[in-house]
């Protein structure tokens, strides 16, 4: 792999007689999504603070381009530094300037822009994180949820090359922790900063991370990426992995991911013990950055619950559905073969009530909700993960469902 | 076992303190000259100064012009009733002016701008500290010295000696009721005193009394606040602390530091 952006090497700090971090090892690569999970109170935060070089370690090293911080000149140090953002838990906004203030604060007093462009910019961000209209407003006169929006608008308006969340979904409803989520991940796309998440949101976080990290005991236990995560032995990440995870999906309240591998895990042992056929079929709402664009990140998520609720609604009792991914929903149809199954999706296309999508958002009028189906029946011989391989590939593609939501004429899709 | 300690080997304890002391001196003095330096790097921030000056300056007029007012009545009836024993009233003018000026003015208009303002600084920017609101600074690479400190210390310097001039005068004109309209002493006489009197040196050495008070407030509040975070308390009992030692710390410094100029004026 490629040289680290920022490593850590035997990093130890202590405060008083704590010792907090006790020799981390860890790399945060560039352009990627990282999320550092554990428990509360394990040094996490300390994590990001060393990056930023809010912290220095007492002892061992933290490398920003394999070049040890503590060793910059001051110059070269404010030179690095410029390039991060940083998110803070509580938001940390200046009580004493309003939205628009927060936002322009870092434009003014770190670039060279006249007030003109400053004005450009920060109004353009505060558009896009739809905070226009309290622009006006002090951080004490708004909610919580905004403050987070807030914050992550002054994080992104210098267009830095790394950002660090510090527990960025805390505190949020479902439907905005995933649209906070969706923000993060559709940025990160578009502007290809790298982003540390620090996070107890499991397993929502692991859909928009490339990696993932777990700190325990001052050391990082864990390293790799989210689905290596799932599988690992070693019985304290397993242990607080499983601790975290709720047979509910957040925000759709159909079962989560955790549940619906639990049961497709049951699937297989039922077909290679007794011959019981089963398929499933992987749900994907294609075009969701562009819904993102035009509806809004919010809305964009209503939209999706309220499709996973339609799905519930037409699957049988036997039948389970899953939150498999950020934009996708996974159904496990047992006794099912893959004729059958795309019944069941020719069936699901015809029962979507396309207006319920929609009528949640007036911005989302006009938007086409595009879904692809993909389609795969387990085999005796087939092992779980080629299975969803398969059908996340789409190589067995038997049908493809796209909805053009709101086109009147043509109110659910044809083959 | 703090105690324990303290009663077993009281010298050590002591050594401990007065090096803990000293140590402490030393950082609020560099904390000072940084905050003195930045206001002097470009670009300026004359909108933040403009500010402080509003919150220090400008929103303690009506606090410090009361308060002159009856420190100059309650001179004028003691003054008065002294003066009149030895039956040389006429002197109520230069009493009152010279106490003001030189002592009375100064002291007074430092320690009611630290229960108005120095109070409110210490509470802000200690608020700012432990919301991370400074870690947000430094994390965008602002200096929070020059941010939130030296504006304030810009402003102290500005606003200390105007209101101390202003408490002179509206004391000198508090000592004017109780002495002329209440006890009936010529005014002509009074204010021919009062300007026969106060010579050029009471007014700079009041001022740079003014000046040395300015340093001391801004500074201590100020650090007071920056540094909630070191306390064992944290949170609100933190801030809350640190508000109480900025008021006291600052008042027991003013009325040091004026008896030590006092000596060296005198």
């Amino acid at each position: 792999m490629n040289q680290p952006l920022i490593e850590f090497k035997d990093a130890a700090k202590q405060f008083g007689r704590q010792r907090v971090l006790d020799g981390v090892n860890l790399s945060i690569y560039s352009g990627e999504i990282t999320t550092i999970i554990g428990k509360s109170g394990v040094g996490k935060s300390v994590l990001l603070k060393h990056m930023i070089g809010l912290m220095e370690p007492d002892k061992g090293q933290v490398l920003f381009n394999g070049q040890p911080l503590n060793g910059l000149k001051t110059i070269e140090r404010k030179a690095v530094m410029r390039k991060f953002s940083y998110m803070f838990q509580e938001a940390a906004l200046f009580d004493f300037l309003t939205v628009y203030e927060n936002v322009a604060l870092p434009l003014q007093e770190r670039t060279a822009l006249n007030e003109d462009e400053i004005r450009q910019r920060v109004k353009g961000k505060l558009k896009q994180l739809d905070l226009q209209e309290i622009d006006a407003k002090y951080p004490s006169q708004i909610s919580g949820g905004m403050k987070k929006r807030v914050a992550l608008a002054r994080a992104l308006v210098t267009a830095p090359e790394v950002i660090l969340f510090d527990e960025p979904t805390t505190g949020l409803d479902p439907i905005r922790k995933n649209a906070v989520h969706s923000m993060i991940a559709d940025y990160q796309k578009r502007y290809g900063f790298t982003a540390v998440i620090v996070s107890h949101e499991i397993p929502d976080v692991f859909f928009i991370s490339q990696r993932v990290a777990m700190i325990e005991g001052g050391r990082i236990l864990f390293e790799g990426t989210p689905r290596d995560i799932q599988r690992v032995a070693n019985p304290a990440v397993k242990e607080f992995i499983q601790g975290l995870e709720s047979p509910h999906d957040d925000l759709t309240g159909i079962a989560s991911q955790a549940m619906g591998r639990r049961r497709l895990r049951q699937e297989m042992n039922r077909l290679q013990r007794r011959e019981i056929p089963f398929s499933i079929v992987l749900l994907s709402v294609e075009n969701m950055e562009d819904l993102d664009r035009i509806a809004g990140h919010m809305a964009s998520q209503t939209m999706f619950k309220t499709f996973a609720n339609v799905v519930e609604q037409n699957i049988y009792m036997t039948d389970t559905c899953f939150r498999y991914d950020m934009n996708k929903i996974m159904v496990v149809l047992p006794d099912t073969d893959a004729n059958q199954a795309r019944m069941f999706c020719q069936k699901l296309s015809r029962n979507l009530e396309l207006d319920a999508l929609l009528e949640e958002s007036d911005s989302a009028q006009g938007v086409c909700f595009l879904i692809n189906a993909g389609v795969s029946q387990a085999h005796k011989d087939s092992r779980l993960e080629q299975l969803l391989d398969e059908v996340e590939s789409r190589q067995n593609f038997f049908y493809e469902c796209k909805l053009q939501a709101l086109a009147a004429e043509h109110p659910y899709a044809d083959k | 076992m703090d105690l324990l300690v303290t009663l077993k080997n009281p010298l050590v304890t002591l050594g401990n303190r007065t090096l803990g002391v000293i140590a402490e001196l030393g950082r609020v003095t560099v904390f000072f000259f940084k905050g003195l330096a930045l206001i002097f790097v470009v670009p300026f921030q004359v909108s933040k100064i403009m500010q402080q000056i509003y919150f220090i300056g400008l929103k303690s007029l009506f606090v410090i012009c009361l308060t002159a007012a009856f420190t100059g009545m309650v001179l004028g009836i003691q003054g008065y009733h002294t003066l009149v024993k030895y039956g040389s009233t006429g002197a109520l003018g230069s009493a009152v002016a010279l106490s003001l000026v030189r002592e009375m003015g100064p002291v007074m208009t430092a320690i009611m701008i630290v229960a108005r303002a120095g109070s409110s600084m210490a509470a802000e920017i200690g608020i700012m500290r432990i919301s991370e609101q400074i870690d947000a600074l430094q994390t965008m690479d602002i200096n929070p010295i020059r941010f939130l400190v030296s504006p304030r210390l810009a402003a102290a310097f500005v606003s200390f000696p105007l209101l101390t001039a202003l408490f002179d005068v509206v004391g000198i004109f508090g000592g004017y009721l109780t002495g002329s309209v209440l006890l009936g002493i010529n005014p002509g006489l009074y204010f021919s005193r009062v300007e026969t009197s106060v010579g050029m040196a009471d007014v700079t050495g009041g001022f740079v009394k003014s000046i040395v008070f300015a340093v001391v407030v801004a500074t201590i509040c100020c650090y007071q606040g920056y540094y909630t975070h070191t306390r064992e308390e944290f949170g609100a009992k933190g801030v809350s602390l640190s508000t109480t030692s900025a008021v006291v710390l600052s008042c027991v410094l003013i009325l040091i530091a004026d008896y030590v100029m006092t000596s060296f004026l005198l």
